[in-house]
């Protein structure tokens, strides 16, 4: 034992290797930084042909023709956009009402494992989501929202406008109601953290005052998680701009600016999904790639303003 | 006076209702995609799913290649993405604590988190499929590891700081060089944490398309090679599920069923997990 305690050394066995696993530490968290930092460099050195070529009407030309090779993406770039918009309008109301159900209505005994169901909604792979927007969704849509909505529109109001197209269920519409039940459950899942934060003395207060439910989650809850609730919107917003998969299947592929809600269009990410693997000429390939760079743009901002809102710690 | 009273009730009455109409409706989504995935994809689901490939239409055949693929280049992305995105993670729980390049890391970290996932097979196509002359299974498995690493960054720094700072003191405390104690008391403790990112992560790829499309492409034979363009789940249930062959389009719902049970399977079990570490 004596011995043994001569024998130890001041320095602990192992210490020589506490710089080498701080800088291995550091070299993975480098790693990451130098991902993203390769991903913008090799989008925009991708992406700089068509740039370059088409200069600032790459932006606003609808022209989007691989055989004449001239390239525009203000048709995809509206649409993502669109799509984007209607589902976050679709969605936000019904995720916000299922949160305040969850936190307010809800029976104790049922409000785990409804809570479970909508987030595991948020579990399902989107290429589940676009079979089944295709091949059960779309079908329905056609026939009850579709074609009453056509039916019943007056001629020459904005209305039918509006609805004219091809009554086959897809289109711009229904890749917005299938985005919207995507990040239905984020929002949700989000807001209903939130409502969970405010102070239970400030509901109850309300309570005691008399207000109804309605009026204590409208005048106390709401203003009390405003700004992160904005946050979350945004969140939601960013998920479903660069969405794939499901939008691909339903939105009906089609270049240049949708006419109406009913109109087959294109995303950036469905362009990109459809077209790349099968890009005809190296113009083609460069234009797809510049596209993805204006939709890393895109998504970045919008990912810096829900930042900025739900601050550092919550994101 | 009444009026108003009665006007306010009905009002909030409108309301409740609006909500359970919200959540019944969220309900209603869930149960229906899972109810057309079962009654299009178990009918579809026999044992020739596992053991025979892709086929030709019209000829019988199975998704053996097609899950052989996914597993090989899930298993391979997770490997790199559990080993960066652990160290990474514990970098910027441990060492880098609010210094602005801890900041920065972790603000990239977040932008990776969102970013979409088909911009990232558009790098690994021009990072890897470009220089390399060609699809393979390796840059299938670089595209899922960059979209796996960042879940497990967060999930680790979060469940490292969780810690209590007494477990970090004790183990300098009995001269332990700090890489011991990280891996011996910090890992440790928070080894349920770090699992439930891992399965996080793994749920997350393992129904990834997009940067598949163009990075690992499809095979349709059944082949162990991944240097060669190698067959997956999520492409072949792409394009079998758009195309024109009844028999086809039944092999891709019985893929969508295999992939969401796997998925939902995943996230039932982080949940069951996460459950049993609150308890303790």
């Amino acid at each position: 034992m004596t011995a043994a305690t001569a024998e130890r050394s001041r320095t602990p066995r192992g210490a020589g290797f506490d710089p080498a696993f701080r800088a291995l530490c550091f070299a993975s968290a480098t790693l990451l930084l130098s991902a993203l930092a390769g991903l913008l460099v090799s989008l925009l050195i991708g992406g700089w042909p068509a740039f370059s070529t088409f200069g600032f009407g790459f932006f606003t030309s609808t022209r989007w023709n691989p055989v004449t090779d001239i390239y525009g993406a203000a048709g995809p770039i509206v649409g993502t956009l669109v799509t984007s918009t209607l589902a976050l309008i679709i969605s936000l109301p019904i995720a916000f009402g299922a949160a305040v159900f969850l936190t307010e209505f809800c029976p104790s005994v049922l409000r785990r494992p409804i809570g479970i169901a909508i987030e595991l909604l948020a579990g399902i792979p989107s290429i589940v989501y676009g079979m089944w927007g295709l091949f059960v969704f779309a079908p329905l849509f056609a026939k009850y929202v579709q074609l009453p909505a056509m039916m019943a529109a007056p001629v020459g109001s904005i209305w039918e406008k509006l609805t004219t197209g091809v009554p086959n269920g897809s289109g711009l519409l229904t890749a917005s109601v299938i985005l919207a039940i995507m990040i239905l459950p984020y929002m949700a899942a989000t807001f209903r953290e939130l409502f969970l934060g405010v102070p239970a003395k400030l509901r109850e207060s309300a309570f005691g005052v008399g207000a109804t439910p309605l009026e204590v989650v409208w005048s106390m809850t709401l203003p009390y998680v405003r700004r992160s609730a904005v946050g979350a919107v945004m969140l939601g917003l960013g998920r479903a701009l660069g969405e794939t998969m499901a939008v691909t299947f339903v939105i009906g592929n089609a270049h240049g600016l949708p006419g109406s809600l009913f109109d087959s269009g294109s995303t950036i990410a469905s362009t990109i999904a459809n077209e790349f693997a099968e890009a005809s000429t190296p113009m083609h390939g460069s234009a797809l790639i510049a596209l993805g760079f204006i939709l890393f743009l895109i998504t970045f901002a919008v990912l810096a303003l829900a930042r900025s809102f739900l601050g550092k710690a919550t994101v | 006076m009444f009026g108003r009273q009665s006007r306010r009730k009905a009002a909030s009455a409108l309301f409740t209702g609006f909500c359970v109409f919200a959540a019944g409706l969220s309900l209603l989504a869930l149960f229906g995609i899972l109810w057309s995935l079962i009654t299009n994809g178990l009918g579809g689901i026999d044992l020739a799913v596992f053991t025979k490939s892709t086929p030709a239409p019209g000829s019988p055949g199975g998704l053996a290649n097609a899950i052989m693929g996914s597993l090989m280049m899930c298993a391979l992305a997770m490997v790199f993405a559990v080993v960066v995105g652990i160290l990474a993670g514990t970098w910027l729980a441990e060492y880098a604590g609010d210094t602005a390049y801890g900041r920065t890391v972790r603000f990239v970290n977040d932008v990776l988190l969102s970013a979409p996932s088909i911009l990232v097979g558009l790098f690994v196509y021009e990072l890897v499929v470009k220089p390399a002359g060609g699809f393979s299974g390796y840059a299938g498995a670089i595209a899922l590891a960059l979209l796996a690493a960042p879940v497990i960054v967060r999930t680790t720094e979060d469940s490292l700081r969780l810690q209590n700072k007494a477990l970090r003191e004790s183990g300098v405390a009995l001269g332990a060089p700090m890489w011991t104690t990280i891996r011996a008391i910090l890992w440790k403790a928070a080894a349920g944490g770090l699992l439930t990112g891992a399965l996080l992560a793994f749920a997350r790829i393992s129904g990834e398309t997009a940067p598949l499309l163009f990075t690992a492409l499809n095979n349709q034979f059944f082949s162990l090679d991944m240097s060669k363009p190698t067959a997956n789940l999520p492409v072949v249930i792409f394009n079998y599920a758009l195309s024109a062959y009844d028999d086809w389009r039944r092999l891709a719902w019985a893929g969508a069923l295999l992939i969401a049970a796997a998925v939902l399977s995943v996230n039932i079990l982080v949940r069951a997990l996460s459950r049993e570490q609150k308890r303790r």
